[in-house]
């Protein structure tokens, strides 16, 4: 338990450290994007003496490791300052958005990791049988179609015909059953997306492990094949599956860009499109360093749970 | 021993797919064993024992299928039972024990969950009455704490106390019929004594059937009421233990009765300085100490044999003598000159001087690079050989090793037998013209008949090139086969050293003396006789 402890405090010392080098990256980045702020806001208006107003009042004309300074202790704070573009706090901007991701997040989770893992499992229970053949070919297919491809097609069959909204119009007073209604097609989208990945994981994870002697043992034993892949395979199998389902996981924070703007749901992907195309720098700035921070997050967890799996390394040291 | 007839196979065919093609594992093998008797299967690695063991369960591997003949077990047809019958068989009435525990036992779960799992499922007993039944077992087995050794996981407990495990787990339902197949093959001598010990009187306490499979002739002379012999498929000898170890019939029997004839010739003792001398090293893993003040002598012409059980240093010490682990403490003298601690500050004609060959031949041989390429590439790197010089070396060194070289320079190690992997491997190492060659277990994966080929061939070799041998090795028979001296270490200390007929000659040290009563021998009673005597002397 000391050992997993140790563990779990040096991979957060190191998830610090990698966010600390994603900041500078962002920051230094962001930097070098072309175009000027305080011109791009004045638009006609811009003289060079109203330019040079608007970029001291903005703090523009600082230099940039003071600027970066300033913005990282801020951000430790949970101020990342105002947008550039409407002078809102972002934090404000952001925390309604924030949960509205990871509620879509969360719900395509809960709708791709257990079929998957039932996908997998059952793929691998038969594996070379047409069930297989089938849940390999629909799930490639579900990949291989760009997402929002995938989103539209929905849109057509579910959305035309009425069943579902196209449009997700969640607003603070959404009860939790409106939101789940509302939010099932980019929730369906994305898990047809991620599924695959992680049912021909847990397949294969599987699958390599049934040449194990121990396996041929729990045969000998007379044990059931369910049982022999539930019991005696997956166990030792889950490493591997937990690592893809935390990469899948991030992916369905940071990476719904596409289906958040098919959808208009008010998540944070959609935030950073919009801030990228106004130029505010400051919410890209901040919006990224949430995604470094789910990404850091999910992986570290991963790595714990995967640890916890293994009796070897649990009882060492 | 005469009682019913419990199992019996006739005319049993089983069939292997290589690609496209179905050959034949066992063609036409008849077993029949009656209720609590014993029969040792005798073969090397092909000649089909495992195949038939699993055979008695209605078992064929993925990829084998049973394509005639009959399996019979008390009444019930195998061949034609369903899944669902056998697998209310397999672990209530007929049982396996793997070679290695180590890798038959899930290591995800704790002994006492495995060891439960077939009388639960099966309906036998409670999970409540397995425990306490486990611990029953668990001590007539001799296992050390049988109340808690259960509630750990398999990588908390040694090899021989997991092959023990592994017969508890077995009889956990009071099986008819217990298939052992090698499990002592993978274990020390001494633990390998203990092991059969538990085996024999858990067996006999519960008048259990069981089917012995083995290569070792002296083991299954301790165990088995009967013995077959297998040879490719077939059976070729069958007889009470007693008559056969009395007065062998068939001439492939005789063969593997006088399998150690190969005995080195006596050495003069060494006149020259030593070639290699090892001067009181100390090394470890990390903060564990694992070899202490070790120093011995390594002369040219002559072949040292280290021996100890496994984690006694042997392997450790040839790590020090190459380089890869730098002692803390001690040196390693090459010629007289002190060889720097770490590989990577050697020359590369210091490097030259010391190669090894592997225990695993199979994994030691990169499976993607011919034999051309295996064994041209030392001889590149270390003596600049070029184009037809090169070629003329690589085929000089394969015959050499006695493979020739117009049908074996273009294969790859996967269409190589064991016996002529390992002979590449040798090949591999003569390749850089070297003084000292250390041998790491060469033999020990391999088969009798090939082992002693394999000796042979070092022995002829030694005398050609004057080479120097380190011989690791923890069985005694290839060092009475092959040492000029002998070291015998245990704990990463040196227990004994000196020439061969000084260590086996009485008196020896308490260790030496251990190891060497432990070996088994051609008698049906050594192991009883061997067990009262150490009884008495406690």
């Amino acid at each position: 338990m000391a050992a997993l402890i140790r563990m779990i405090a040096q991979r957060l010392a190191l998830g610090v450290l990698t966010l600390f080098i994603v900041s500078v990256v962002i920051f230094f980045a962001t930097e070098l994007l072309p175009g000027d702020l305080a011109s791009t806001l004045l638009g006609q208006a811009a003289t060079p003496e109203t330019v040079a107003a608007l970029r001291r009042q903005l703090g523009l004309d600082l230099p940039a490791p003071v600027r970066y300074w300033n913005w990282l202790t801020g951000a430790l704070q949970g101020d990342f300052g105002v947008s550039l573009a409407n002078r809102r706090p972002i934090a404000d901007l952001i925390a309604a958005r924030l949960g509205n991701t990871i509620f879509l997040a969360l719900y395509a989770a809960a709708l791709a990791v257990p079929l998957a893992l039932i996908l997998g499992i059952l793929a691998a229970l038969w594996r070379n049988s047409v069930f297989d053949r089938a849940a390999n070919a629909g799930a490639l297919t579900a990949i291989s179609f760009p997402e929002f491809f995938v989103a539209y097609i929905l849109v057509l069959w579910l959305a035309q015909s009425g069943y579902f909204p196209s449009m997700v119009r969640i607003s603070p007073v959404s009860t939790f059953g409106e939101k789940l209604y509302m939010a099932f097609l980019p929730a369906l989208t994305l898990t047809l997306v991620v599924t695959a990945h992680m049912m021909r994981m847990t397949r294969a994870a599987i699958i390599n492990l049934m040449a194990q002697p121990y396996i041929e043992m729990a045969r000998l034993k007379g044990m059931s094949p369910l049982r022999i892949v539930l019991r005696h395979a997956l166990p030792n199998a889950l490493a591997p599956i937990i690592n893809v389902i935390a990469i899948n996981l991030a992916y369905l924070i940071t990476g719904v860009v596409v289906v958040e703007v098919v959808f208009v749901y008010p998540g944070l992907g959609q935030l950073m499109v919009d801030s990228v195309s106004k130029r505010d720098i400051a919410v890209v700035q901040a919006i990224a360093l949430i995604f470094a921070s789910a990404y850091v997050l999910l992986n570290l967890t991963a790595d714990v749970l995967s640890t916890l799996t293994n009796p070897r390394l649990m009882s060492k040291g | 021993m005469t009682g019913e007839v419990l199992l019996e196979i006739r005319n049993l065919v089983i069939e292997g797919r290589a690609g496209e093609e179905w050959s034949r594992i066992l063609r036409g093998v008849n077993l029949t064993l009656h209720r609590g008797e014993v029969v040792g299967l005798i073969g090397e690695s092909g000649a089909g024992k495992s195949t038939l063991g699993l055979a008695a369960m209605g078992f064929a591997r993925d990829g084998c299928r049973i394509s005639a003949g009959s399996i019979r077990f008390d009444g019930i047809d195998l061949r034609t039972a369903s899944e669902r019958v056998k697998r209310g068989l397999r672990g209530k009435r007929i049982a396996y024990v793997a070679q290695s525990a180590a890798a038959s036992f899930n290591p995800s779960h704790k002994l006492i969950d495995q060891y439960a799992e077939a009388p639960v499922t099966h309906g036998v007993m409670s999970r409540a009455q397995a425990e306490k039944d486990a611990v029953a077992l668990y001590e007539r087995l001799r296992l050390p704490n049988p109340e808690e050794i259960g509630f750990r996981y398999p990588h908390q407990v040694s090899g021989g106390q997991l092959q023990r495990a592994m017969t508890a787990m077995a009889m956990a339902c009071r099986p008819d019929l217990i298939i052992f197949d090698e499990p002592t093959t993978a274990l020390d001598v001494t633990t390998q004594i203990e092991v059969l010990a538990a085996i024999r009187d858990a067996v006999r306490a519960f008048d259990t059937a069981a089917i012995y499979i083995t290569h070792d002739l002296a083991v299954v002379a301790q165990m088995a009421d009967r013995i077959t012999i297998l040879l490719r498929g077939e059976e070729v000898e069958e007889n009470d233990t007693r008559a056969m170890l009395a007065a062998p019939r068939a001439a492939y029997t005789k063969t593997l009765w006088a399998v150690r004839r190969f005995q080195r010739a006596d050495q003069p003792p060494p006149r020259e300085a030593p070639l290699l001398s090892v001067r009181k090293v100390s090394a470890s893993y990390g903060k564990k100490p694992v070899l202490h003040d070790v120093s011995f002598d390594l002369y040219p012409g002559r072949t040292l044999a280290v021996v100890g059980e496994s984690g006694s240093g042997k392997s450790t010490v040839a790590r020090v003598i190459t380089g890869l682990l730098p002692p803390s403490a001690g040196e390693v003298m090459l010629e007289g000159a002190s060889l720097p601690p770490d590989y990577r500050a050697r020359t590369r004609d210091q490097l030259r001087q010391c190669q090894m060959i592997y225990q695993m031949a199979d994994t030691a041989l990169n499976p993607k690079l011919t034999l051309r390429q295996i064994i041209g590439r030392p001889a590149a790197m270390y003596l600049g050989l070029r184009g037809r010089a090169l070629e003329a070396r690589i085929r000089a060194l394969l015959e050499m090793i006695e493979l020739d070289p117009d049908s074996f320079i273009d294969r790859l190690p996967s269409e190589l037998s064991g016996g002529q992997k390992q002979r590449i491997g040798i090949a591999r190492a003569l390749a850089a013209e070297p003084k000292v060659i250390i041998c790491d277990e060469v033999t020990s994966a391999l088969d009798q008949i090939v082992q002693e080929g394999i000796l042979r061939l070092l022995d002829k070799l030694q005398s050609e090139l004057g080479l120097a041998y380190m011989f690791i090795t923890h069985d005694l028979a290839t060092v009475r086969a092959i040492a000029d001296d002998v070291v015998v270490m245990q704990h990463g200390r040196v227990v004994e050293q000196g020439t061969k007929p000084e260590v086996f000659t009485p008196p020896h040290q308490p260790y030496t003396e251990l190891l060497l009563s432990s070996v088994p021998r051609m008698d049906p009673d050594w192991l009883t006789n061997l067990l009262a005597a150490r009884a008495a002397s406690d």
